[in-house]
């Protein structure tokens, strides 16, 4: 399905935590429903203003019977401050659903362990919701550097939450792959920082457990034209993370030593 | 007939907006969101006989009003393009454009060969990628090497050839008269400029290639002024790029004596910039009384 181009109208916009926020939009319920993982082009300015690019921001939930749709960013340059400049009643534009999300037709199994990291933890409110939705037992697992946000969503929806932080000020302080053990599970999703996403998909592929990593990176269309934010794989070089990914099987990207 | 409606080598287009090569894939991406009736053609992503991966490391870098790109020609070849790619093109409306880079002067042969044998509108030969060594740079920046393989390849196709200049060129004005006296139908300019960041973190280079192709709205004055000057020394029709944005932008080219105009960065911070394009030259027109673009092509020469 081709991605969709629109101006949405902003319900809300504000800080969650520090510099974390939250908008939600209206959903054109023209354009394709968006599926968990997937992303979309965010602008809130016009295109002969800097910065150049839109900025590509993932799901974090989606609400089809209110048509609303929530993201969750952390304002990191020019363009995140630009979005979080946004009031309610402004518009924003939108271009997607973009990519390919998670797998949501049975391939995860039964018990599955969703792993987080920092602002990561962004496109994985709306798996879980779809995963509690079709009675798939999840534990959340996330780390922070400090200060967790956004949590209370899933303590509703998860079997466990289990959370680390880098201080220590909260949940276990040290890494979140040090909270599970992924021969506990049917599979595992994770997002967040590479080196975390990259370590939790080696532990799954040593004990075998199906392993599903959603990427970050810099794009221009984020519609697979550009060619800008490829990664390799295992079949060679110049996948799009924006659309053949952002969400690839583990085993795709990493490789076992 | 469009107010728009302009004729490219033979060929009459809709408008005279073509999606630059590299930044519009081929087409269908963008199906979804813009209305693609409305251009006149689609330059499609620059192929190479053998496909492509590109290059490693940072593809992309944002700099005020530009973009620095080192995608490095990655394409999936010329013959999984006429299998693959051509058939969903074709259908889309707008003239096709088959952009062509190449590798050693056989494979521009080669490709040219292929395409030849194809529907394709236009051949547009790229011998200006400023981020693959073999990408055609070495021909675009002499204009002794680039009249060797433009007069290769023309003899390989009767397809509209259009020749893509790079601004890296030693001498503009020389490099346009070569490829027109090769058998250049038309030309095409300017692909990117040579350019670089540092990334202060590093300390190192961003791109792997350390010099990579800088487009979007901060190279326009200068390619302007490029266009002006190719468009008053050759004869063939002259294709204006290089940072338009905007209906004012592309008519500017067309003063200058641009046939037609691509753009490129544009479609990335505005997805319907291209027909958005279309419809201001037709609003300009209508608001002047401009009744066909012959009219003002090249009026701004002095």
């Amino acid at each position: 399905m081709p991605a969709a181009n629109y101006d949405a109208q902003v319900l809300e916009n504000g800080a969650v935590s520090g510099s974390v926020m939250r908008m939600t939009a209206r959903w054109d319920e023209t354009t394709p429903a968006p599926v968990c993982g997937q992303f979309y082009m965010l602008r809130a300015w016009k295109a002969d203003e800097a910065p150049l690019l839109s900025r590509p921001i993932s799901v974090h939930r989606f609400d089809r019977e209110k048509k609303e749709i929530e993201f969750l960013y952390e304002v990191k340059g020019l363009g995140t401050q630009k979005l979080a400049a946004l009031k309610a009643g402004e518009s924003v534009q939108l271009t997607g659903p973009s990519g390919h999300g998670f797998p949501l037709d049975g391939t995860l199994g039964d018990t599955v362990a969703v792993v987080g990291g920092g602002i990561g933890t962004a496109p994985l409110l709306q798996l879980v919701r779809e995963l509690a939705e079709k009675g798939v037992t999840v534990d959340f697992f996330a780390g922070f550097r400090d200060e967790p946000y956004e949590m209370e969503p899933y303590r509703e929806l998860c079997r466990t939450v289990g959370i680390a932080t880098d201080s220590g000020r909260f949940g276990h302080h040290g890494f979140v792959t040090e909270l599970f053990d992924p021969k506990a599970y049917t599979a595992v999703c994770t997002c967040g920082p590479e080196i975390m996403m990259r370590k939790t998909a080696l532990m799954c592929m040593r004990a075998g457990t199906p392993v599903y990593v959603s990427k970050e990176a810099k794009m221009a269309c984020g519609v697979g034209a550009c060619l800008g934010c490829t990664c390799k794989t295992k079949e060679g070089g110049g996948v799009c993370v924006c659309k053949d990914g952002p969400v690839f099987e583990g085993s795709v990207l990493y490789e076992l030593d | 007939m469009s107010l728009t409606e302009i004729t490219l080598c033979g060929k009459t287009l809709v408008s005279p907006v073509i999606a630059a090569s590299g930044t519009f894939g081929f087409g269908v991406e963008y199906s979804g969101m813009a209305d693609l009736k409305k251009l006149g053609g689609i330059s499609g992503k620059g192929l190479t006989l053998n496909g492509k991966y590109g290059n490693e490391g940072e593809r992309l870098w944002e700099t005020p009003s530009g973009l620095i790109n080192s995608i490095g020609l990655q394409n999936p070849g010329v013959r999984h393009f006429i299998e693959n790619e051509l058939p969903v093109m074709r259908t889309l409306g707008p003239a096709v454009m088959a952009n062509l880079g190449g590798g050693c002067i056989e494979d521009y042969e080669e490709g040219a060969r292929l395409l030849d044998e194809t529907d394709v509108d236009y051949i547009e030969l790229n011998i200006s990628c400023p981020n693959v060594k073999a990408g055609g740079i070495a021909y675009g920046i002499k204009a002794e090497s680039a009249k060797e393989v433009v007069g290769r390849v023309r003899a390989c196709t009767t397809k509209p050839l259009i020749v893509k200049l790079s601004p890296n060129a030693e001498n503009i004005t020389e490099m346009a008269l070569a490829c027109e006296a090769a058998g250049a139908d038309g030309l095409s300019l300017v692909n990117t400029f040579q350019a670089m960041a540092i990334d202060l973190e590093k300390r190192r280079p961003v791109f792997n290639n350390v010099f990579a192709g800088l487009s979007g709205p901060a190279i326009r004055p200068i390619a302007l002024r490029m266009v002006y000057q190719v468009c008053k020394a050759v004869k063939v029709p002259v294709i204006g790029l290089g940072g338009i944005a905007t209906a004012n932008d592309a008519l500017e080219f067309i003063m200058a004596g641009a046939t037609a105009v691509q753009v490129g960065t544009a479609n990335f911070s505005n997805p319907h910039a291209c027909e958005q394009i279309t419809d201001g030259i037709a609003e300009w027109m209508t608001a002047h009384g401009v009744k066909s673009l012959e009219e003002i092509r090249g009026c701004a020469q002095v």
